[in-house]
């Protein structure tokens, strides 16, 4: 009952948002049912074993309403609960226009999330996939900066059309299974030709990619993040790129893993040159939101080489590294925004002895920035080690390689912290006073996090071994 | 049967009360309530309860298939009535008239979903279309309705023309109109050598066809028509009528695709590819909403002729649901287009401000359009692709048919852009309650059928 219930709340309520007037209900209810969803994801963190749920919906086709919450899906459903009420109360005086309808739409997405998460037939899967998606299209382009239409366009062409040559390959595989049925067991035990697994692993892996993105398909990502406004960003980069990372571990590695072997090598280096790419365009940026657009880039591709390196501690490490970069990433988003909404800037050049007039904020961004280069004591250490520890399992030279984005991060983000708190206050800094209570709280929390599972990560480790055993298991 | 009759009746009756009522908006009333009772005699016949029955020596075929199609194009029609019923009142001083020829119209449609031989689907294009060209020139005092009108009805008849020549070819070769017989023994499996006369008889046919679906590249009439004639009646030929040349040319080439051979899938997936195409395309350029749907109406085509190609029970279905998607979708948006003082996409910036009802049931019809999930156009365009996957076709011919759709994607989309994103002030003509009251129910309806297809499509089986 809890997977139903982890979609339904934020469906119904995010529907309910919009018929209300005033931006205050709007907000209370919206965080409201945002951490009614987060404990019941807590609920299902603490609950053994795997939840399932099941419905019949479309008899004709052979589909099912079928949800499956597992190791993996309850990390992701964690962290997609976490993240809701986090943004919500850390952007909580932002006023927007039509706050109903943002409220309500930042809602369905986080149905839409949880449903990609926790599906486990391949159409509903696809459903939820491009719910997730409408959502975000209207909120960016509603609410975003000045160009938002046309990125928020190229964003939602270059996601469609991944989702477009996925349901091609559902529809393959749904055709070649042998109960023609579109379960996720039945998507397993399909048996395909090398070439046939070739094929399905294109028509899927472009949509994941696109997703994720991974290089070169990445084109849309910065400037996205850049548009959109920062609540929606934060979903966007925290949450929404894991849904590429897990659909590749979910549906594409047990599925083909002959094609996974075979293509392997080639995504890695596309991985591989996109991470020291971005971090190289992340080292010339002058703007926040694009610095960390490009960092998360770098992340993400580390994330999706370790996928393939197809050994146990790397997915390990993806696992537990998901979860990581979706705190992280989403802390400094709030920073950004907190910057942002009260400077009016998020350019370098702009800024500067932030330190001095608001420490807390600081302290609490130092911490998180630190976390962002994977220093241990921080979370992202376990994770980047492992990812690390499986690439070099996998090959020295590219381990090698993707090593020297580990530097550059530490270039880009030092380069951050001094260029925006460091130095003599400058003209737009003047007047900067401490951060508001309510984001202080937050940011202490993404902190607490960070800290822990920097020192104790083994509860989260033995979370989702259970995925990580059963994909090896099957292969 | 029943339909046919009662249709061609009701035509009748319509003609007659423009004769004893002068008020418009009661002969609109008495059009709904014809059609109600036109609804009711077509679903006697589909749950058997009742049926006229007269001996057509075998010309007319009925089947559940049909008879459902036949409840789908009247429901749609109904829908259209109660939506656009005013702008039908407003185009002209002839309104009974012209709901006698949307009535015939409905007749035509009836027969077409029940011909059994190639005599009676000639009847049943030419009921069809005849009143069709009327009403592209019913804005007698604008010369772009009379233009089209006139390009329409030389360009039909040409065309008609074209068709009967195919059916004497096709009955000079194998001696027979029933379809199934003059395919086979025209087709290589039975016969070692097709003869010449039934070969090309059955190109003129198929050629025929695709220009009264607009398919490529017999499509060049369309957007011209579409665009002239007033836009109600523009409404009800982009849906009903279409749908229905669709249905007929299933029909006619049901399960013959083995008979027919790879040749004939290579000719099909040459006009497939071209409709995609040309719709997709073309409509991107598109400044005018009106011109866009002309030539979406092309690529919408283009993906029900996959019903075609694939031509197994899914695709059966598939028609169905397209049909019944289509419709929706267009009678809806073509309903706002109506309102609209400036058809550009121009003249849509910032209507979710000043009509925030209508822009909201826009957008669900543009979406279902381009087929996105969760409204009803996503389960018409895949039940399309699956049938083509399940019947073992080519996968290439899938990709680039989604590939076209992710191009439809940005132009529906950019007048989503308008009515949301952009500001304006876009000028409508009074809007009554009841009218958004029918979007709001249409919207409703795509998005039932979105969730749930087997709502409609289990009125299929029982």
């Amino acid at each position: 009952m809890i997977p139903l219930l982890l979609i339904l709340i934020p469906l119904l309520s995010g529907l309910a948002v919009f018929f209300l007037k005033e931006a205050r209900s709007s907000k209370a209810l919206a965080l409201g049912s945002s951490v009614i969803t987060l404990a019941l994801s807590l609920m299902a963190v603490s609950s053994k074993g795997v939840l399932h749920y099941d419905a019949s919906w479309l008899p004709g086709l052979g589909g099912r309403f079928t949800l499956m919450q597992d190791g993996m899906g309850k990390m992701l459903g964690l962290l997609t609960a976490i993240s809701f009420p986090v943004v919500f109360a850390a952007t909580y005086k932002n006023t927007y226009q039509k706050p109903a309808a943002f409220y309500g739409l930042m809602l369905l997405t986080q149905a839409g999330l949880l449903g990609v998460f926790l599906a486990a037939d391949a159409l509903l899967f696809y459903f939820f996939w491009e719910l997730a998606l409408i959502p975000v299209y209207f909120l960016c382009s509603i609410w975003g900066g000045e160009k938002r239409i046309v990125v928020t366009f190229k964003f939602f062409i270059y996601t469609f059309i991944g989702s477009l040559l996925m349901l091609v390959g559902i529809l393959f595989v749904y055709a070649q299974t042998a109960d023609h049925s579109f379960a996720l067991q039945s998507f397993y035990n399909v048996q395909l030709t090398g070439k046939q697994q070739a094929y399905v692993f294109a028509l899927f892996f472009i949509a994941f990619a696109i997703k994720m993105p991974i290089f070169p398909l990445h084109t849309w990502q910065p400037d996205a993040y850049e548009q959109a406004p920062t609540a929606t960003t934060m979903i966007l980069s925290g949450v929404m790129v894991k849904m590429g990372l897990f659909a590749v571990i979910r549906w594409v590695l047990p599925m083909v893993p002959g094609a996974v072997k075979g293509h392997a090598l080639f995504v890695i280096i596309l991985s591989v040159i996109g991470m020291v790419y971005a971090s190289l365009i992340a080292i010339k940026q002058d703007d926040l939101k694009r610095l960390i657009a490009y960092s998360s880039i770098a992340h993400i591709g580390l994330m999706c080489a370790a996928i393939f390196t197809q050994n146990q501690i790397g997915l390990e490490g993806v696992m537990i590294q998901m979860f990581n970069h979706g705190i992280n990433v989403i802390g400094l988003w709030i920073v950004a925004d907190v910057i942002e909404q009260q400077l009016g800037t998020r350019k370098f050049s702009e800024l500067g002895g932030l330190a001095q007039k608001a420490p807390t904020l600081a302290i609490l961004l130092v911490v998180l920035a630190l976390a962002n280069v994977a220093l241990p004591l921080t979370n992202a250490f376990v994770g980047e080690f492992l990812l690390f520890n499986g690439l070099f399992q996998y090959n020295i030279w590219i381990a090698a390689v993707a090593g020297i984005s580990i530097i550059l991060s530490a270039v880009y983000t030092l380069n951050m912290i001094q260029k925006i708190f460091y130095g003599n206050t400058v003209e737009k800094t003047n007047n900067a006073v401490e951060i508001d209570f309510n984001v202080q709280v937050v940011l202490g929390v993404l902190v607490v996090l960070v800290l822990v599972m920097g020192v104790y990560p083994q509860p989260m480790i033995d979370l989702t071994k259970d995925t990580v055993n059963a994909i090896f298991a099957h292969r | 049967m029943n339909a046919i009759i009662v249709s061609a009746l009701l035509g009748v009756v319509m003609m007659f009360s423009g004769i004893f009522f002068q008020n418009k908006s009661i002969i609109k009333h008495i059009a709904a309530g014809c059609l109600l009772l036109l609804l009711g005699a077509n679903l006697l016949q589909h749950y058997e309860i009742f049926t006229i029955k007269i001996d057509t020596h075998n010309l007319l075929r009925f089947e559940k298939m049909g008879i459902f199609f036949n409840t789908i194009t009247i429901v749609a029609t109904l829908i259209y009535v109660l939506l656009s019923g005013k702008d039908i009142e407003n185009t002209g001083v002839h309104v009974a008239e012209y709901f006698a020829l949307i009535f015939f119209i409905l007749c035509g449609v009836s027969i077409l979903t029940s011909f059994n031989g190639l005599l009676m689907l000639f009847l049943g294009i030419e009921i069809m279309s005849i009143p069709l060209y009327i009403l592209t020139g019913t804005d007698k005092r604008n010369l772009k309705s009379n233009e089209a009108a006139l390009k329409y009805f030389l360009m039909g008849s040409f065309s008609t023309g074209i068709m009967l020549m195919g059916i004497t070819l096709i009955y000079g070769g194998s001696g027979n109109f029933q379809i199934g017989q003059a395919i086979v023994s025209s087709a290589a499996g039975t016969v070692p050598n097709a003869s010449f006369l039934e070969v090309a008889g059955l190109l003129l046919l198929f050629s025929a066809m695709c220009f009264k679906v607009s398919a490529a590249p017999f499509h060049f009439w369309t957007p011209d028509v579409y665009d002239g004639a007033p836009s109600v009646f523009t409404s009800f030929m982009a849906t009903i009528v279409k749908v229905t040349g669709f249905y007929a040319f299933i029909r006619l080439f049901e399960n013959q695709n083995e008979l027919l051979g790879p040749t004939w899938k290579i000719i099909l997936s040459f006009v497939i590819i071209a409709t995609l195409l040309v719709g997709n395309i073309t409509a991107v350029f598109q400044q005018s909403v009106k011109r866009m749907l002309a030539y979406s109406s092309i690529a919408q085509a283009g993906f029900m002729l996959f019903g075609l190609y694939a031509s197994n029970d899914l695709s059966k279905e598939g028609i169905l649901l397209y049909s019944a998607a289509y419709c929706l979708a267009t009678i809806g948006i073509f309903a706002v287009l109506i309102k609209m003082k400036d058809y550009t996409l121009d003249g849509f910036n910032g209507l979710a401000k000043t009509q925030p009802v209508l822009a909201f049931t826009a957008t669900v019809c543009l979406m279902s359009l381009a087929g996105i999930p969760l409204t009803a156009g996503f389960f018409a365009k895949y039940y399309m692709l699956a049938s083509v996957v399940k019947a073992g076709g080519s996968l290439m011919i899938v990709i680039v048919a989604v590939l076209f759709a992710a191009v439809s994607v940005y132009y529906y989309l950019r007048v989503i852009q308008a009515m949301y994103f952009k500001e304006g002030e876009a000028e409508t003509t009074e809007i009554t309650p009841s009218f958004k009251v029918g979007l709001v129910f249409v919207a409703i309806l795509i998005l039932l059928i979105g969730a749930l297809p087997s709502v409609l499509l289990n009125y299929f089986y029982f």
